[in-house]
């Protein structure tokens, strides 16, 4: 169990204007300026959830997740991670958790891939036993068999994404930490990624807490979200409600006749000759009025209807949110 | 020229930008600076007769090396040039409207003249208060004062042309940094900079002075103190003109061989 | 420590798929290592003693001091190059491991090519011993051990805060070259050539003296002072306030990057 309480952190920036004159006057005076990363963030993460962080760059996102795992003190507020507090008990506590950072790698470069598994093993003081069942389940769930005797830099993104994942669950932890484990990625690696880590959440309970800026990921893992901007938690539920609140689809039709100015009641989103396209907030009802008074006014030769699309959802969102 | 200009003007900014590297740097070189003066004072007591060259020479030598460290040393280089080399990414450098060798070595000099701008001041300043015989004092005319600063350009000249060589052998060899460290070790040693060359054995030091080595420190550092005058002077300068000149047309042919090696090979 | 030979191994590993590389730099560091050794010689040819020491009881002190700096060098790399490790974010990833920090900074980086510059140091060490005209007992050979340990401490100390420096100020300072390289550098001479305020300055502050030129006094047989032989043991409690101000860096880590 996660349990956050009223978390806020401070980064202070020194900045200066451009040009030779601010350069020189800044060696001996700097304006410096406080960024509010978090401020007063609250929520409870049941165990075995998978729980999608979302937010545009410089939301916080990172900063959370540094704070759950023990990297960074905030200045205020509680956490409680199965008992511990990250910072406090850093090292108790980090014994518990797997992180995986899309962009950087904890594999060793120039020595194969089962070394650093074999050094992890000593790292987290992970029983013998324990250790061969898991490289074991890990390499025949990942297919892993022919990298771990190749050396990282010879493996492609997504064999070494696979090898990144495996190395964060050796040492069994309870909490999982993803930083955007798609990114870069191609089609087939991003869904085998995605299958392994709904399989490791079912089957092991692990929490896994993702962010992305993928929402197909969400989509396909996230069974809860939460959205942050400017520092402060705006959102939190389920993907199904938030397409119910802020999700919205279209319906497009092509025609060959009819009069498009007695169309009333309708949002038109784009419009060519003998082309159209209309919004729908989404759900079912709505689309069909919107296609009864498309066939009413006009002679339509194709059709096509659009649901609520999660990567538009989001850009909405943050519309509405201003962050 | 202008975009020899704004380079620099670009280098010297960044390197503004980092107060506290700078004001430690300068910080570093009145350290340094002092504690070699106070081990030559040392050696000085133990045998006066034996000093090769006059105390107030030296600290002028030593303070005026410290305020120009950034710009004469032997050890900086310019990473971006070397992955450039080894990345292959030279390809793209070869497609702008300048020919290679003449826009790393512009980058070089203005790099290493960007660094020195912002420090020499202070090290001057602070050199020239300190009391006699350990601080710097002014040359002895006008005359050496102008040979002196030409013959520093010079000496920036011979250096940069120096490390463009080692930059087109890293072309050909599988280890950089052994070259690099070849490279910067010799003429550590031989340009007098880690010991004045007239500190030197007699015979080894005159064979030294003939070397490129000697016009990258040892010639302008001693010219301003009136130490190397007259025709010691004239005779030490022209040979820093020959080494620039060497240096250059070495570097240049080296760099027509390199690149047509990288564009048979197809790289 | 086992955990230590292991990190060793992997290192050791990486290595050698680079080779010719490894040794090319090795020696690289042995001539460089040669050349400051050429200028020591050069002014004890001109001058033959400097402030009562011998050019053969200079090279001792030159010797143990280059020993202890380029051990350091080798093996705590990580703090040497620790701004770097803070810039890319590789800080982060220590701090994910459950396990002291210092210790997996120390064994994340090793530059075996510093042995280069060690078995410079170690050959001079060794003409030295005999001609320095130290008369070896069992103390003084003590004194001498004493000596090593302690500039490894010393240097280790002051990379250290060098290191926690970079939390405050992600770039590494220059200035710190002062303590780390100009140790090396000046402490090839015994600390009193350059005078008793300096001399003092490097006794209390930054105990450099305390592994050469106090140590040095007890085994050329010019002082007998329990102070003298045992004042290499200051170093070691150099090591606390290091470890305190690096310990204070870690609770300021501000993570760079998202």
């Amino acid at each position: 169990m996660i349990a956050v309480r009223h978390l806020s952190k401070q980064f202070v920036v020194s900045r200066r204007k451009s040009g030779l004159k601010h350069a020189a006057q800044s060696l001996f005076h700097r304006e410096r300026e406080f960024v509010q990363a978090l401020n007063d963030v609250s929520f409870t993460i049941p165990d075995g959830q998978v729980v999608g962080y979302i937010g545009p760059n410089g939301a916080g996102k990172s900063t959370t997740v540094k704070i759950l795992s023990g990297i960074l003190t905030p200045d205020s507020g509680e956490c409680d991670i199965n008992g511990r507090t990250p910072w406090k008990q850093r090292r108790e506590h980090v014994a518990e958790i797997g992180v995986v950072f899309g962009q950087r790698s904890q594999l060793w470069w120039d020595v194969p891939v089962g070394d650093s598994f074999d050094l992890l093993r000593d790292i987290y003081r992970v029983p013998e036993s324990r250790y061969r069942a898991n490289v074991s389940e890990l390499t025949e769930r990942l297919q892993l068999e022919s990298l771990l005797r190749t050396p990282t830099r010879q493996l492609s993104l997504g064999q070494r994404m696979r090898c990144e994942i495996a190395a964060s669950l050796l040492h069994d932890p309870k909490v999982l930490f993803l930083d955007e484990p798609t990114i870069g990625l191609d089609a087939v690696s991003k869904l085998a990624v995605r299958d392994f880590i709904r399989e490791i959440n079912r089957d092991r309970g692990v929490t896994v807490i993702l962010t992305t800026h993928d929402m197909q990921d969400i989509e396909a893992l996230a069974q809860r979200i939460l959205l942050i901007g400017k520092g402060r938690l705006l959102l939190d539920g389920t993907l199904e409600q938030l397409k119910q609140q802020y999700g919205r689809g279209s319906v497009t039709v092509s025609y060959n006749g009819g009069d498009v100015q007695v169309l009333s009641g309708l949002e038109i989103v784009q419009q060519e000759p003998g082309r159209l396209t209309v919004a729908t907030d989404g759900t079912r009802e709505d689309t069909a009025r919107v296609i009864a008074s498309l066939t009413g006014a006009l002679s339509i030769t194709d059709i096509s209807v659009k649901g609520p699309d999660a990567e538009e959802m989001v850009v909405s969102l943050y519309r509405e949110y201003q962050v | 020229m202008r975009k020899y200009v704004s380079f620099f003007r670009i280098r010297f900014i960044n390197a503004l930008q980092y107060r506290a590297a700078a004001l430690a740097g300068m910080a570093t070189q009145f350290f340094w600076g002092g504690m070699l003066l106070l081990m030559f004072a040392a050696f000085y007591r133990s045998a006066p007769e034996n000093f090769p060259m006059g105390f107030q020479e030296l600290s002028s030598y030593i303070w005026l090396q410290q305020a120009f460290l950034a710009m004469l040393n032997a050890w900086s280089f310019e990473n971006d040039i070397f992955e450039a080399v080894s990345t292959g990414n030279i390809a793209y450098e070869l497609c702008r409207p300048m020919g290679l060798y003449s826009q790393w070595f512009l980058k070089a000099s203005a790099n290493r003249m960007a660094r020195a701008a912002l420090r020499c001041v202070p090290v001057l300043v602070f050199a020239s208060i300190l009391p006699a015989p350990y601080g710097i004092i002014l040359p002895p005319d006008a005359g050496t004062a102008l040979l002196f600063v030409f013959s520093l350009f010079l000496a920036l000249g011979v250096i940069v042309a120096f490390t463009m060589v080692i930059y087109i052998i890293t072309f050909y060899t599988i280890s950089p940094t052994g070259v690099r460290m070849a490279a910067v070790s010799a003429a550590d040693l031989l340009s007098g900079s880690l010991l004045p060359l007239p500190f030197f054995p007699d015979g080894f030091r005159q064979a030294v002075e003939l070397l490129p080595f000697a016009s990258m420190q040892n010639v302008p550092l001693r010219v301003y103190s009136g130490d190397l005058s007259g025709q010691a002077a004239a005779w030490a300068i022209g040979l820093q003109l020959f080494w620039f000149a060497a240096l250059l047309v070495l570097g240049m042919w080296m760099m027509r061989r390199a690149l047509h090696r990288v564009v048979v090979q197809g790289g | 420590m086992k955990l230590y030979a292991k990190f060793f191994s992997l290192h050791l590993r990486s290595m050698m798929q680079y080779k010719s590389s490894f040794f090319l730099m090795t020696l690289g560091q042995f001539i460089l290592a040669f050349s400051a050794f050429l200028s020591v010689w050069f002014l004890f040819d001109r001058f033959h003693q400097v402030d009562g020491f011998t050019f053969e009881q200079v090279l001792l002190c030159f010797s143990v001091t280059l020993m202890a700096f380029s051990w350091c060098e080798g093996f705590f790399r990580g703090f040497d190059t620790f701004s770097s490790t803070i810039q890319n974010a590789e800080f982060d990833r220590i701090l994910l491991r459950p396990r002291n920090e210092i210790f997996l900074v120390l064994s994340g980086k090793i530059e075996l090519s510093k042995i280069g510059r060690l078995l410079q140091a170690f050959l001079v060490f060794l003409y030295a011993l005999p001609v320095s005209g130290v008369e070896w007992n069992v103390q003084r050979v003590l004194v001498l051990l004493f000596m090593l340990i302690g500039g490894v401490c010393v240097f280790c100390g002051l990379f250290l805060i060098y290191a926690a420096i970079c939390f405050f100020t992600v770039e590494g300072l220059e200035f710190m070259n002062i303590f780390t390289d100009g140790g090396k550098e000046f402490g090839s001479y015994p600390m009193s050539i350059y005078g008793d305020g300096i001399l003092r300055f490097f006794t209390f502050m930054v105990p450099i003296a305390c592994f050469q030129y106090w140590p040095l006094l007890y085994l050329l047989g010019k002082s007998d002072s329990l102070w003298c032989m045992l004042s290499p043991l200051v170093c070691i409690v150099f090591l606390l306030p290091c470890w305190g101000f690096w310990r204070f860096g870690v609770r300021h880590y501000q993570s760079t990057g998202s």
